[in-house]
């Protein structure tokens, strides 16, 4: 079997200002359930490797992570190569009771914004509050990125990461690269 | 003339020279000129003709109020019509065109209309262009067309780029006058997060020119130090060159940002629109001055008397050596002594009051030996296109000329109207000042937020507060008053600057000059500029009974113009509420409605143009189908193979060749776009059996169901295959079209309807891709990928298995949408290429080939397989179909099957579908009627029945089709006739919808 | 453009992250219903001017439905609550009375 490949095969656009860059194939897996119900939680955890986050938020070290989707869905991260064994032990673990966790690692793209002035194309596409104060890294935000669908966190002050629709992607990469063009700084944002 | 003078201006550099050209002669200004003050810089007065009687027009105001100056701008990709001289900044190499006149600006021949203005009244074109009836087609309308319209419509692709940007912000102030200065400094002051807008390119708005003292330094001071501290503060946004555009619900403001306008070769975007959510909104939009209506008002060189000062101060140009201020206000005069202390001639102040005593400016004027006539006014204006003179009069008479003052310029003034646009956008009322003549907010009644609250609130000028020390403290409150609702404190030590008061007399109201101005007089006394609507015009529309302002507005066109009656709203009410003897608040005003300047539209748009206008939707393998000749065609946002084409060979000949090499050897189609949808639970299968019309809790663990889903309406909404994955795990395919409808119509049920039961559903649609392996040849194929065992023992039909091939782990459904042996092979998506790569290598031998969605149609369709979309349209039920076998008996509910009971829908004579085969073997048009006998109550042919599909089959060799007819399945073998658009009627026969394979025997291998 | 809060997610965001799906409180009826009683369910729509609780998806965002109480007139909206009840939760109408005094809900339901 050969390597998995990502919709854009790993596209970066420096020249604008920001880093817009698709992500490598990464492990996601959509987790629903009631999550005060400790098997949930717990299968969550373990297959993340971070701790529950809080409503609104997500925990990422590495290349694992835990984002809250809904009141009953999270979205648990991990290493692509991972996915199939860490999605068989959770299903396991959640045999007896209601939920569902399904792979969606290859249904999505992930995308990285990067530099002084990411929150600032990310605030050209979706309808968001992004000041500093209102949008800080560890919060995740379900929105729209211009057309479609997306969700979004920082990692750290000065980047984005987004994932979208694995359809979208080129769409996706397209509109990040007009919002980042070269001399579209808004000067908005006193970071 | 107009010309550059000696003083300097206040925005303008002298050491930066800039060329342009206007109707291709060169021209020079300097920066920080806008395109009207470089025009009258050079002496170009006349630089448009009206809309209806070609009159010449020239520059009225040095705002965005200016209703005539509209020049074409740029070339080719940055070409853009109406563009107004006074909001254009001057840059190197600007290139202007003048519009509607043909064929010169100096000669035009419209211009006859206006000796035609007699025959050219109100209402006009619904007079004249009623009759006779065939006229308007061939006489009326080509003409009108050829005269319509102001500026040229641009040819080339707009080649620049536009953005929106989302802002959230406590308080918005739009305005960047000395009212909203304070008011965003007030604001700041309280910590709560501001942004100020501001529509031109500098800062402090009028009162830099018309002067002051603000804390004991000039008003310039205050701006200079106001914008220092605004400068200072964090949780303050200031944005130059950015107008407040409109105001929407929920404290929703758009704001036009004009990046590059003023230097185009600068990277990055034309424009931003700025999407602002604001818990506060502060309108200190200023005022604008109003026209006087006097016969002849209209003929370049007649302008605002504040345009004039502010071609002056701001620009150092003079419009006219001799320049005769009118006036009913004391505001004029600023006008009259700048342009005598700029070393100008001033002949006259025709002020139509009558003071007790001069005070303020009045005495200041005269002390400067300006003669000014009280209780005067202009009788009319001397002058074709420019103005040589001026008749004076009594304002109290008829117009009676009692002198003649030769002068090239009139600098008139009626009093100035608060900017209300933004105020009153999203439902904020006005009230009526009389003291000032105008409609002002009123405060008592602003525009409701979602909390029911006002959200907007207006400071300075716009709310009808004009002294410089009264603007400042409303500014202050305004602010203070915005900041509280939302919980901000103003610091105990902020308190409002304070400005030294001048003396003032009132203004007095004037509608009409002089007050009882002759028809004749009338007739020549401009109200809009831009459309030509007269004082005679309103006073027809009265007279005729536009009683309403609405009404009368659409009958004169008045205020209709691309300025949306800035200047000739009030005085045009006025006039008809003199015409219905009505008072001014009586009548109203027209509603006033975003943008309040014109916007481009490419800013609306954003960054959805060119490729991606809209978000297009591509497949695991979509760059392997565009590079092998696939020719797309969409299907929702999908792009899908409709066919690849070989060599030379035409689109037709691509499909006939897909579906021949399916049926003999093997085909292989992109199917990743089919929704995929993961059912889960304890009552999934219960929910199912709701969801589907047919049995979906009894499907056995590795077996697959065709399914049908149903509205609540009863209607046919989507189908595929169901395969049961586990005890409580199902997979629902769906059509391409409907993976997310149907997964958001699961959960809606889920959700709103049955909340208590047990089931979780995902949509995996994308986590696929999948390939159907079609044909005699498919098992080979995969077998020589091996891996697995997909014998018929194996692998039955409606059956699935996960398994390996090829060394990809994959999910194989043995499903026919074809009647061929087919296997649809999901991968993850990730592998999706790799995976066709690798079929496509084993394949070459067994003649494998890609097909597209055409080939995939004429499959189904000579297997009489249904399509959503084609056999249904939302007003089909699966019965129509001959699908009962597909409708549990068995189920007390589903979703339809109440509405499925009603008599509309057990209807015998309810359209059924059929096969049908053209008698001549010709193809029938795509959505043809069949008639039958009589005609019904509009004369009409009776119809009996349509065409749902129609293909060509080279399997066949004969043109198929299934169609909808009336009582069809009873009536085999007639023949029906489907007249088509070409003339032809075309004949077909009544036949089982299955035209192959009728036993299903080859997909059963 | 409304400012719509999903109680679900706790987000407050413009219009395009929503969808609105008409009104609230319908009680489904099916098989064995009178021809009336389906009929008013599937067509007959309340059209006030004024108070009017409805349906609401949040679709670019957490996905979830849930109801909104608001104005068609002024579009002053009065709250938005779980889409898992029959009838708007107590505390909704009283912030509805506490801005319509002359509304009622029993005047709604009849």
């Amino acid at each position: 079997m050969s390597e998995p490949v990502t919709a854009l095969k790993g596209a970066s656009d420096t020249s604008g200002i920001a880093v817009v860059t698709e992500l490598g194939p990464t492990g996601m897996i959509t987790l629903r359930g009631d999550l005060s119900a400790k098997p949930v939680i717990k299968a969550a955890v373990t297959a993340s490797g971070v701790t529950m986050p809080e409503k609104n938020h997500c925990a990422t070290e590495g290349t694992g992570g835990l984002a809250w989707m809904s009141p009953d869905e999270l979205l648990i991260l991990c290493a692509y190569e991972e996915v199939h064994q860490r999605l068989a032990d959770m299903q396991s673990r959640l045999a007896k009771i209601h939920a569902l966790a399904v792979n969606v690692s290859d249904a999505r793209a992930l995308f990285q914004v990067n530099g002084p002035k990411a929150r600032e194309v990310l605030a050209k596409l979706a309808p968001v509050d992004l000041a500093p104060d209102h949008f800080t890294p560890g919060m995740f935000r379900r929105s729209r990125i211009a057309q479609v669908p997306a969700a979004f966190w920082m990692p750290d002050a000065q980047s984005v990461r987004i994932i979208c629709f694995r359809s979208v992607a080129q769409y996706v990469f397209d509109v990040l690269n007009v919002a980042a063009q070269d001399g579209s700084e808004v000067g908005y944002f006193n970071a | 003339m107009s010309t550059r003078l000696a003083t300097p201006g206040r925005l303008i550099d002298r050491n930066k020279p800039l060329n342009f050209t206007f109707n291709g002669k060169n021209m020079r200004g300097y920066a920080g000129d806008t395109l009207a003050s470089a025009l009258l810089a050079n002496d170009q007065m006349l630089v448009g003709r009206s809309f209806k009687y070609h009159r010449p027009r020239g520059i009225v105001a040095s705002g965005a109020e200016e209703p005539n100056a509209l020049v074409n701008l740029g070339r080719d990709g940055r070409f853009e019509p109406n563009q107004r001289v006074t909001t254009t900044e001057l840059f190197e190499g600007l290139e202007a065109q003048s519009q509607n006149h043909w064929p010169s600006l100096e000669f035009d021949v419209g211009a006859i209309n206006k000796h035609l203005s007699r025959f050219l009244p109100a209402g006009f074109y619904y007079k004249m262009f009623m009759y006779p009836r065939a006229f308007w087609k061939h006489v009326y309308e080509p003409v009108i067309r050829h005269s319509a319209g102001l500026g040229k419509a641009p040819k080339s692709r707009d080649e620049d780029s536009y953005e929106h940007f989302y802002a959230f912000c406590d308080v918005l102030v739009v305005g960047g006058g000395v009212a909203g200065l304070q008011a965003a400094l007030t604001a700041g002051r309280t910590g709560a997060r501001v942004i100020l807008f501001e529509q031109t390119d500098h800062w402090g708005g009028r009162a830099p020119v018309d002067g002051g003292m603000v804390d004991g330094a000039p008003v310039d001071n205050y701006v200079d130090e106001t914008l220092a501290a605004l400068k200072l503060m964090d949780n303050v946004q200031i944005r130059l060159r950015t107008m407040g555009a409109g105001v929407y619900d929920h404290g929703y403001v758009l704001g036009y940002e004009r990046l590059s306008d003023h230097a185009p070769d600068q990277a990055g975007p034309r424009h931003r629109l700025w999407r602002v959510r604001a818990a506060q909104v502060i309108t200190a939009t200023g005022a604008i001055e109003r026209p006087l209506s006097f016969a002849g008002n209209d003929i370049p060189g007649v302008m605002l008397a504040s345009a004039l000062r502010d071609y002056v101060v701001n620009y150092g140009v003079s419009v006219g050596d001799r320049t005769v201020v009118v006036t009913n206000n004391d505001n004029a005069y600023l006008t009259a002594i700048t342009l005598k202390k700029a070393g100008l001639d001033v002949p006259v102040i025709l002020d139509a009051r009558v003071l007790p005593e001069d005070r303020g400016l009045v005495a200041q004027a005269r002390a400067l030996g300006i003669r000014v006539l009280m209780g005067h006014a202009v009788s009319s204006v001397m002058g074709g296109k420019r103005v040589t003179g001026v008749k004076i009069c009594s304002q109290a008479g008829e117009g009676s000329v009692l002198e003649e003052i030769p002068c090239d310029a009139i600098a008139m003034s009626g009093g100035w109207s608060p900017v209300v646009h933004l105020w009153s956008h999203c439902g904020g009322k006005l009230r009526w000042d009389s003291a000032t003549a105008c409609f002002a907010p009123d405060v008592d009644n602003p525009p409701k937020g979602a909390d029911g609250m006002g959200f907007v609130t207006p400071a300075g000028a716009a709310a009808g507060v004009f002294a410089l020390d009264d603007v400042l403290h409303d500014a202050h409150a305004a602010a203070e008053g915005a900041a509280t609702c939302l919980d901000f404190k103003l610091p105990r030590d902020v308190t409002s600057p304070t400005a030294e008061r001048r003396e003032e007399s009132p203004m007095a109201p004037v509608w009409m000059m002089p007050q009882g101005a002759s028809a004749k007089l009338r007739e020549k006394s401009w109200l809009d500029y831009q459309n030509d609507v007269k004082v005679s015009d309103v006073r027809l529309a009265a007279q005729e009974g536009f009683v309403s302002v609405e009404h009368a507005k659409r009958y004169t066109t008045l205020g209709m113009a691309t300025d949306q009656g800035k200047l000739s709203n009030i005085n045009g009410l006025a006039t008809l509420a003199g015409a219905l003897d009505k008072d001014i608040p009586s009548v109203g005003t027209t509603t006033f409605r975003p943008p309040y300047h014109p916007i481009s539209l490419a800013s609306i748009a954003g960054e959805a143009k060119g490729h991606i206008f809209q978000p297009i939707r591509r497949t695991p393998m979509h760059d392997w189908h565009a590079a092998n000749g696939a020719e797309f065609e969409p299907v929702g946002q999908w792009r899908r193979p409709y066919a690849y084409k070989r060599g030379l060979e035409s689109t037709h000949d691509a499909v006939m060749r897909e579906v021949t090499n399916t049926r003999e050897k093997l085909g292989l189609l992109d199917a990743s776009t089919l929704g995929k949808l993961i059912v889960k639970g304890p009552d999934a299968g219960r929910f199912l059996d709701m969801m589907y019309t047919n049995m979906m809790s009894t499907l056995k663990i590795g077996k697959c169901r065709y399914g049908l889903m149903c509205s609540e309406n009863g209607f046919l909404i989507d189908d595929g295959v169901v395969a049961r994955i586990d005890e409580d795990t199902w997979l629902c395919h769906t059509t391409t079209g409907g993976a997310e409808t149907i997964h958001a119509h699961m959960e809606e049920w889920l959700q709103t309807e049955w909340w208590d039961w047990n089931v979780y559903v995902a949509n995996v649609t994308e986590q696929y891709a999948q390939v159907a392996v079609v044909g005699p040849n498919a098992r080979k194929a995969l077998e020589k990928l091996g891996g697995m065992d997909v014998s018929k023992e194996a692998l039955g039909f409606m059956e699935w298995v996960d398994g390996t091939l090829g060394g990809f782990k994959v999910r194989v459904y043995r499903i026919s949408f074809s009647g061929e042996l087919s296997y649809e092979i999901a991968v993850d998506a990730g592998y999706g290429q790799a995976f066709w790569d690798a079929l496509l290598a084993v394949g070459t031998e067994l003649g494998a080939m890609p097909y597209g969605t055409e080939c995939l149609h004429i499959l189904r369709a000579e297997k009489g397989f249904i399509m959503i979309g084609d056999e249904t349209d939302g007003t089909v039920i699966p019965q129509d179909l001959g699908l009962g076998w597909a409708i549990s008996k068995k189920k007390t509910d589903y979703l339809g099957k109440r509405a499925q009971e009603r008599s509309h829908m057990t209807d015998p004579d309810r359209w059924k579908l059929v096969g049908l085969e053209t008698v001549d073997k010709s193809t029938l048009p795509d959505g043809a009627y069949a008639v039958g006998e009589g005609t019904n109550a509009n004369g009409q042919r009776n119809m009996i029945g349509r065409v749902t599909s129609t293909y060509h089959s080279p399997t066949l060799g004969r043109g198929i089709a299934m169609g909808l007819v009336l009582n069809g399945p009873e009536r085999m073998g007639e023949i029906l006739s489907f007249p088509g658009t070409d003339g032809k009627d075309y004949e077909a026969k009544i036949v089982n919808p299955v035209f192959y394979d009728l036993e299903g025997e080859k997909q059963n291998v | 453009m409304l400012n719509i809060h999903c109680p679900n997610c706790g987000v407050t965001a413009e219009e395009t992250e929503f969808h609105a799906h008409g009104e609230a409180h319908l009680k489904r009826f099916g098989p064995g219903s009178t021809d009336d009683q389906f009929e008013s369910y599937l067509f007959m729509r309340k059209n006030p001017k004024g108070v009017h609780f409805e349906r609401w998806r949040h679709q670019n965002g957490c996905g979830k439905w849930f109801h909104v109480a608001r104005c068609t007139m002024t579009l002053e909206v009065f709250g938005s609550y779980s889409a898992q009840t029959y009838t708007p939760p107590q505390e909704i109408i009283e912030k509805i009375q506490h801005r319509r005094p002359d509304w009622s809900a029993e005047a709604e339901a009849s």
